[in-house]
């Protein structure tokens, strides 16, 4: 009787975890189905190629034009930009606090990252629109400072814990024989960081770069307050509209075919985010099989 | 065993008597709604233009009647109107006139207000007073440098509203600039566009009057400067309805009446011109 009872209890623990378990699938798959069943049609009524290559955006003009290149190339310079900006930071960055940084430099260093992946996006984009759109306008002589620049430079410090905190991961996990080995050959610390510890753990390293890609390129706010939001081709100093910014900025007002080409922009997005996941995937597989 | 036998009696019990609860309120509802205190709230949903005066209108109808709460969901017009079309709330706010087909859908509207768009500049501007012709060529791209009409040798920065918005669809359709705009920065709110404007001297806007505060310049337009009374007689031009959307043939709940009437009422014209918009109801 007695294990009898122990087995039912333990099943219907079992099978309420699982329930708890399958709330995640089901809520991915729900948002794909649903994304891709919202998406498609519009893309249908537009033409895949207009909609993709189209270098036009005005969705409430008498002919509106939907055209969504100017995005999707705004989505990917940002998001490069920010990539080339973050990514030495935070890379020499994690190699510092994993290897060299004193325990207490350290404690307070790692502290401060944490600290900065907690704040808010719209706080960034609120810091942005203060203070950083006003300095670019007086800096560089332009117009406006709202623009790819402005963007590229508050996505970059927003990527930077992410990055930071994988990389260091991953440095963390070089066995210590391996830099002890180096060590003893006569290199000096610096030259076993770069030329062991580092290239021990590139794989992880990749993984932090993107991860931080999929985090710049899904960030809207904080975007949407410094960029302008102007469909324009992207220009470095020029306002922009990225992919995230356009769903977020026309989705309030938006109705008919308008909002079904938003839902179609969130869908190409959808696909670039998963593409970046998968590749995710494939390097931290990657680093399990090498490690 | 027994034991979670009991607990899940009990847990059931529990929930039974949060039922019965239920029904009871609901019943009660139900009984007062024909006596004098009415209940319940007030559900309304749109223009984000309208936000300061649906909140004050809310707020003195709510010392009055007590029971009654009135919430307000700021979307923009057209989620308003799509929200009453498809009875998500009692009363959509549009801050624009309804569309002929938006009307065929059954849709009916009931002008509370008018609202003056203030064309705004930064304090440092030299510029005080722009015709409608000359707004028209500096939003289109026409006039880009600010000594064309009158100010410092400095290029114009554009700043408007997000496609969709009961403003930019206002001030786009009184200048006659529609679809051909040059946007330098198309924000989505009113207070962004007023906040980039104070930031930059050498940005013009367009906000609602009501909302418009000292840390920017309303110019006046063809030589009329934006008041009550200039956007009530009708000689400032730029200005639009602020607009109460109702379904045609769907009785409002006795709350959203009550609300209705009231914001519609003599009583109510202070309260609109308190926060800044122009009365109709005289």
């Amino acid at each position: 009787m007695k294990t009898k009872t122990k087995n039912l209890i333990e099943n219907i623990v079992h099978a309420i975890f699982l329930i708890l378990g399958l709330v995640t699938v089901a809520a991915v798959l729900m948002i794909t189905v649903y994304l891709i069943v919202s998406g498609i049609p519009a893309i249908r009524e537009i033409g895949l190629t207009d909609f993709l290559f189209g270098k036009k955006w005005a969705s409430t003009a008498a002919t509106p034009s939907y055209g969504i290149l100017p995005f999707i190339l705004t989505s990917v310079y940002g998001t490069a930009g920010a990539i080339c900006l973050g990514v030495p930071v935070g890379f020499m960055a994690s190699v510092y606090l994993a290897k060299m940084a004193r325990p207490r430099v350290r404690a307070v260093v790692v502290e401060a990252v944490s600290l900065l992946a907690g704040i808010p996006s719209v706080v960034y984009g609120l810091v942005g629109m203060m203070v950083l759109v006003p300095g670019i306008r007086k800096v560089f002589n332009v117009p406006d400072g709202a623009s790819l620049l402005a963007a590229i430079i508050v996505l970059a410090i927003m990527i930077l814990p992410s990055i930071i905190k994988v990389s260091m991961t991953s440095l963390e996990a070089v066995p210590k024989e391996y830099e002890d080995a180096s060590l003893a050959l006569g290199a000096t610390p610096t030259e076993t960081y770069f030329r062991v510890s580092v290239p021990a753990a590139k794989s992880g390293i990749a993984a932090a770069v993107v991860l931080g890609v999929g985090r710049a390129i899904g960030e809207a706010m904080a975007v949407m307050m410094v960029s302008g939001n102007a469909p324009n081709m992207p220009e470095l100093f020029q306002s922009v509209r990225f992919l995230t910014t356009a769903v977020a900025s026309e989705m309030s007002y938006s109705s008919g075919l308008q909002r079904q080409a938003l839902f179609s922009i969130a869908l190409v997005l959808f696909l670039f985010i998963m593409l970046i996941n998968a590749t995710l995937n494939f390097l931290l597989k990657r680093d399990k099989s090498n490690g | 065993m027994k034991k979670l036998i009991s607990l899940v009696l009990a847990a059931l019990m529990a929930l039974t008597l949060f039922a019965a609860c239920g029904k009871s309120n609901d019943d009660s509802k139900d009984n007062t709604d024909d006596t004098a205190e009415v209940t319940g709230t007030v559900s309304t949903d749109g223009s984000t233009s309208m936000e300061k005066v649906i909140m004050s209108l809310g707020e003195s109808f709510q010392a009055e009647h007590k029971g009654i709460t009135v919430g307000y969901n700021p979307t923009g017009s057209g989620s308003g109107i799509t929200a009453v079309s498809e009875g998500r709330c009692d009363i959509g706010l549009a801050s624009r006139a309804l569309k002929d087909d938006e009307k065929a859908a059954g849709l009916k509207e009931t002008v509370l207000a008018l609202d003056g768009i203030a064309i705004i500049v930064n304090p440092e501007n030299k510029v005080s007073d722009l015709t409608i012709e000359q707004i028209a060529k500096i939003y289109t791209g026409e006039i880009t440098n600010w000594k064309d009409v009158g100010g410092d040798d400095a290029e114009i920065v554009l700043i408007g509203r997000e496609a969709g918005s009961g403003t930019r669809d206002g001030f786009e359709s009184i200048t006659d600039t529609k679809d051909s705009c040059k946007y330098r920065q198309e924000l989505t709110s009113t207070g962004d566009v007023i906040t980039t404007v104070a930031g930059n001297p050498n940005a013009i806007g367009y906000a609602s009057l009501a909302s418009v505060k000292d840390t920017v310049k309303a110019l006046s337009v063809n030589g009329v400067a934006p008041s009550e009374a200039t956007v009530s007689d009708g000689s400032y031009e730029v200005q639009r309805p602020f607009v109460l959307v109702t379904k045609e043939g769907v009785e409002l709940s006795k709350a959203a009446q009550l609300f209705f009437d009231y914001a519609t009422s003599k009583d109510a014209a202070e309260v609109i011109s308190a926060a800044g918009a122009v009365p109709v109801a005289k």
